[in-house]
């Protein structure tokens, strides 16, 4: 019989951060720009080019470390890791080894059994590589120097974990710590968001830690669940089978659900780390920290509870709201302008939820303005045109941002209360179904409603409901 | 007297008073270059075209009064380890070619500014490693003093050029003594700065940490006003300081008394060649003479500095020239198998083997296990050395000490035992590693006839200081160049009119110096490559 086993899961997840420039030079970091436009000597790696910190990286390492509850290392320092790789244009990449920003921090996830403490062991500041594009029909690669120098953090955890469900808690909370200090938009399928899982696994109840592997290549949040059910597997059928798993790192193909081997511990490389000598300690005062602490934007967790006693959502209301940063925006710019809060937060949630999953989008999809969407509920609250019609018109508004006044009357979609004109169409409904006016002199209440769905589809939905229902009612009893 | 025999400031009169046009000047430099390359061999590029184009540009800028300073109009000479902008930029290298920076060093413009007409580019040992300039894959440069020896390094082509009136003054770069031990040997003026005083941005990194760029002149009062021009704080080098205090030629008096002026006996013990010690010694009495007050001291830690410096140097270089592989820029072989083989193969045949010693050394000390023991206990010991030297600047001003212990060796002596050479930068390597100032000026010759250098170290950001020591010794004698340089002067113009923009005359000597030279000079015709 099989024996019982424990994962035991750390991660490494890098995130580019939201600044304007490079971290040592002026470019921009602007994505998809034309290969090697956003480049510079420094970022290029001419000879005699010198790296000069920005500023703004320092901050938003700051900003995350403190949200999430880090020890900052006042004086920090930058090494160079050593390798050669042609996405790599100096052949060392700037980044912190001895002494990283902030240290021993944690976050808290909630899980089935209860809110679990997954801990921080360091986050650094370093920068990004170039791309490789290899031609696939001259014998050659080129070398794209766009992202080299764009600034990332990386932030290791401890191996707390122990399900991908708690990998998944635990990234859904830093994305969204990330994303609430405007460090960065924490894109994965964009790669500004990108994760590493160290993975090992032990009998349950032992206290060794078994060999871990590490795991890259993971896009998703679906490819992290399965990559660490899959390397879970493995590592338990490899031990089952009397076997040793090797310290290595692999590679999870998630269209195969298969991982392979990059290089194992022994291939591993001697990045030969040394202090930077081009780059002066960075020296972080107690009042460039306090300025940092007093800048901190409001968090998910204020924003709930604010949420609830400001504007008087249910809790259920609130959580959603605040799951992205862009909804969170939205809900508010929304409300500001309008004054609903309820009414926003059921358009946001129901209609724009719906249309998000349809779109195979998140919360940081929304890209309509606030302004529309406040219009729209103005138009129903006003009743210029009924629901049926409003929720027609949201999805203009979410597809290419409409505005809504403009589109209803363009597409003469004013609801419909001229009573004559109802009356006459309801007449002619009813003469033409003797049926159903038989069926309510026999007191079937249904036979009403199809006479009122009739005349709602025959005035093309624009009619107002109430008074359709109303007029319908007073009819059928004439007729009776 | 001829123009070439004038200091820069000297002709930076003439040229303001409209006794000499820019132009003139630069002409007789590069019909002084004509006739003296052959024999010295102290440029790596001459730009010809370029340097007579812009000495119109600037005389144009004089006249119309837009350029004042004291250095407008004079023309000087780069090492090849600065950048220059559309000007070929080799560092003594294989590697570099073909290298043409897009832009030019920050020490440069700095110059540029205020109206400096660069000549070209001065040979140097290969990515400033080494002692003689020999190392240099475009042929060794020659002491103008007597053409057997070598002029010291690795700013050798600098230091040549100038005392052979090739230019009225250059540029160097010290590392480790690279600016103040060929000037040495070849009886010129140079200045190491304070760390942090010229920016590095364009300067090809050795060893980041020690690295500063400094002039090389014929006199104090030169060294000065190029001091002057080139220091400044340069948001493109974290490294730059901003400093209020670099009006250095405030600091050209006459006047020493009360200066006190350290001799550390770890100094002047063995080992140190004695006509060296004498003419040094006597030179100290001169600035006794006049007011300074002189006494003995232990420095201590002495024989620490070599190991410290070869370390910590190698372990920066190993990883600032990791960026020549052959993928962007520079020399890559021509033939190879996958990416692997291109790195191996350009970087074994595009590096000398004094840089892929070093570049071996460093990678060593900066290996997992042995980090500790030798990267750190480097740092160590370079604050200990500090530490030292501050506690020597409690009681002094300036220290005196020599630039080498001995006078400039005779061509192809010191390669075949590195080793040795590397012992040889003894008395200027701590000076980098305390990041202080250091200033040669020539107190005198050998029995050979050999100049013999006396180098004034100061405390950091006391440039001053040792301007005031240089500038009051040499009051008391003249400025004397090697007789070369008035040899040549008087040969008639017409005896070597070759083509200058180096290809022609230069490739004529690929054989002796080699397939890099051949590479260079190909590609500037725009040959098979």
């Amino acid at each position: 019989m099989r024996k019982e086993y424990e994962t035991v899961i750390g991660l490494e997840v890098h995130v580019e951060l939201a600044t304007k420039t490079k971290i040592f030079c002026a470019c921009s970091t602007k994505f998809g720009g034309a290969p090697n436009t956003h480049t510079c000597p420094v970022c290029t790696g001419m000879p005699g080019s010198l790296p000069v910190l920005n500023k703004q990286v320092v901050e938003y390492a700051l900003a995350v470390g403190l949200a999430v509850n880090c020890q900052v290392n006042q004086h920090c320092k930058f090494d160079r890791k050593n390798y050669f790789y042609p996405d790599n244009p100096q052949n060392y990449q700037i980044s912190q080894l001895y002494l990283p920003i902030c240290h021993d921090g944690f976050v808290e996830i909630e899980t089935e059994g209860g809110t679990r403490r997954i801990g921080i062991h360091e986050i650094h500041m370093e920068e990004d590589a170039g791309k490789l594009i290899h031609d696939e029909w001259g014998d050659a690669s080129l070398v794209d120097f766009n992202r080299s120098g764009v600034p990332l953090i990386e932030i290791v955890s401890e191996p707390d974990m122990r399900s991908a469900q708690e990998v998944i808690a635990y990234l859904e909370k830093l994305r969204m710590t990330i994303q609430y200090l405007g460090a960065s938009d924490c894109r994965l399928q964009e790669g500004s968001m990108r994760a590493d899982v160290n993975l090992s696994v032990r009998e349950a109840g032992a206290r060794e830690m078994g060999t871990r592997t590490e795991m890259k290549n993971l896009n998703s949040f679906k490819a992290i669940a399965r990559a660490i059910e899959g390397e879970r597997e493995r590592q338990i059928e490899i031990l089952e089978a009397g076997g040793k798993v090797i310290q290595e790192t692999r590679r999870w193909d998630d269209n195969k659900g298969v991982s392979r081997a990059m290089r194992s511990k022994e291939d591993a490389q001697d990045y030969r780390y040394f202090p930077d000598p081009d780059l002066t300690p960075v020296e972080i005062g107690d009042d460039w920290l306090e300025r940092i602490r007093q800048a901190r934007p409001e968090m998910r967790e204020e924003k709930i509870i604010r949420y609830q006693k400001e504007f008087g959502l249910p809790p259920y209301d609130a959580d959603i709201l605040t799951g992205w940063k862009r909804l969170a925006d939205m809900f508010e710019e929304t409300t500001a302008l309008c004054g609903k809060p309820k009414e926003v937060s059921n358009w946001l949630m129901v209609e724009g939820m719906r249309l998000l999953k349809e779109q195979g989008m998140d919360g940081d999809g929304l890209s309509f303005s606030p302004k529309n969407l406040a219009g729209l509920i103005g138009l129903v609250e006003k009743n210029v045109i009924n629901r049926t019609v409003a929720k027609a018109v949201f999805e203009e508004i979410f597809r290419s941002d409409v505005d809504p006044e403009a589109y209803v009357e363009e597409h003469g979609l004013k609801v419909v209360n001229d009573t004559d004109a109802l009356a006459k169409a309801i007449r002619e409904i009813i003469a033409a179904n003797p049926q159903s006016v038989q069926d309510f002199k026999n007191g079937k209440e249904k036979a009403a409603g199809f006479i009122v769905g009739q005349t709602m589809r025959a005035m093309k939905g624009k009619a107002d409901p109430g008074l359709v229902n109303q007029l319908v009612r007073k009819l059928l009893e004439e007729a009776k | 007297m001829g123009i070439l025999e004038l200091t820069a400031v000297e002709l930076g009169k003439w040229i303001k008073s409209g006794r000499v046009t820019v132009e003139e000047a630069v002409q007789a430099c590069l019909d002084q270059i004509k006739k003296a390359e052959p024999r010295v061999n102290a440029f790596v590029t001459i730009d010809e075209e370029g340097a007579l184009c812009r000495a119109r540009e600037v005389q144009r800028k004089i006249d119309r009064g837009e350029l004042t300073g004291p250095l407008a109009g004079v023309p000087v000479a780069v090492k090849d380890n600065l950048c220059t902008r559309g000007l070929l930029t080799t560092c003594g290298s294989k590697m570099l070619y073909n290298f043409i920076p897009p832009y030019t060093a920050e020490a440069v413009l700095n110059l540029e500014r205020a109206g400096a007409v660069v000549l070209g580019k001065t040979n140097m040992d290969e990515f400033a490693m080494g002692s003689t300039t020999e190392t240099s894959a475009y042929g060794e440069t020659r002491n103008p003093w007597n053409l057997e020896h070598v002029p010291g390094g690795s700013s050798g082509g600098s230091c040549a050029a100038v005392a052979v009136n090739e230019c009225f003054y250059a540029l160097g770069s010290d590392t480790g003594g690279s600016i103040r031990q060929p000037s040495s040997f070849c009886g010129v003026t140079g200045l190491k700065p304070t760390y942090g005083t010229v920016s590095r941005y364009g300067l090809v990194a050795y060893g980041s940490s020690l690295d500063q760029v400094g002039p090389v002149a014929k006199d104090v009062a030169d060294c000065a006003a190029v001091l002057e021009a080139i220091a400044s704080h340069d948001p493109k080098d974290s490294t730059s300081i901003k400093r209020a205090d670099t009006r250095f030629t405030e600091a050209l008096v006459d006047d020493v008394r009360g200066l006190r002026i350290g001799i550390p006996r770890d100094y002047f013990g063995e080992g140190l060649n004695p006509s060296v010690r004498d003419a040094i010694l006597k030179a100290v009495e001169v600035l006794r003479q006049k007011g300074a007050v002189v006494e003995e001291f232990d420095l201590s830690l002495v024989e620490y500095a070599i190991p410290a410096y070869y370390v910590i140097a190698s372990a920066e270089a190993s990883s600032n020239l990791s960026r020549f592989d052959g993928v962007k820029y520079g020399y890559r072989a021509s033939a190879y198998e996958g990416l692997h083989s291109m790195y191996k193969k350009s970087r074994s045949e595009g590096f000398g083997p004094e840089v892929k010693r070093r570049i071996m050394l460093g990678s060593f000390v900066l290996s997992s296990g042995y980090y500790d023991a030798y990267y750190l206990k480097a740092l160590k010991t370079k604050a200990l050395i500090k530490a030292a030297f501050d506690r020597a600047f409690a009681s002094f001003d300036v220290i005196v000490a020599p630039a080498s212990p001995d006078t400039a060796p005779r061509l192809g002596q010191s390669l075949c035992d590195p080793i040795q050479m590397y012992l040889g930068d003894i008395y200027t390597i701590s000076v980098n590693l305390a990041g202080l100032p250091g200033l040669t000026v020539p107190c005198g010759t050998d029995s050979l006839g050999l100049p013999i250098g006396m180098q004034l170290i100061g405390d950091c950001f006391q440039e001053k200081k040792l301007i005031r020591a240089g500038y009051a010794f040499e009051q008391s004698r003249c400025y004397q160049g090697p007789a070369l340089a008035r040899e040549l002067e008087r040969l008639p113009k017409s005896e070597k009119q070759r083509g200058l923009s180096g290809a022609e005359e230069k490739a004529s000597r690929a054989e002796a110096f080699g397939s890099a030279f051949k590479e260079r000079a190909d590609w500037m015709k725009g040959g098979s490559k």
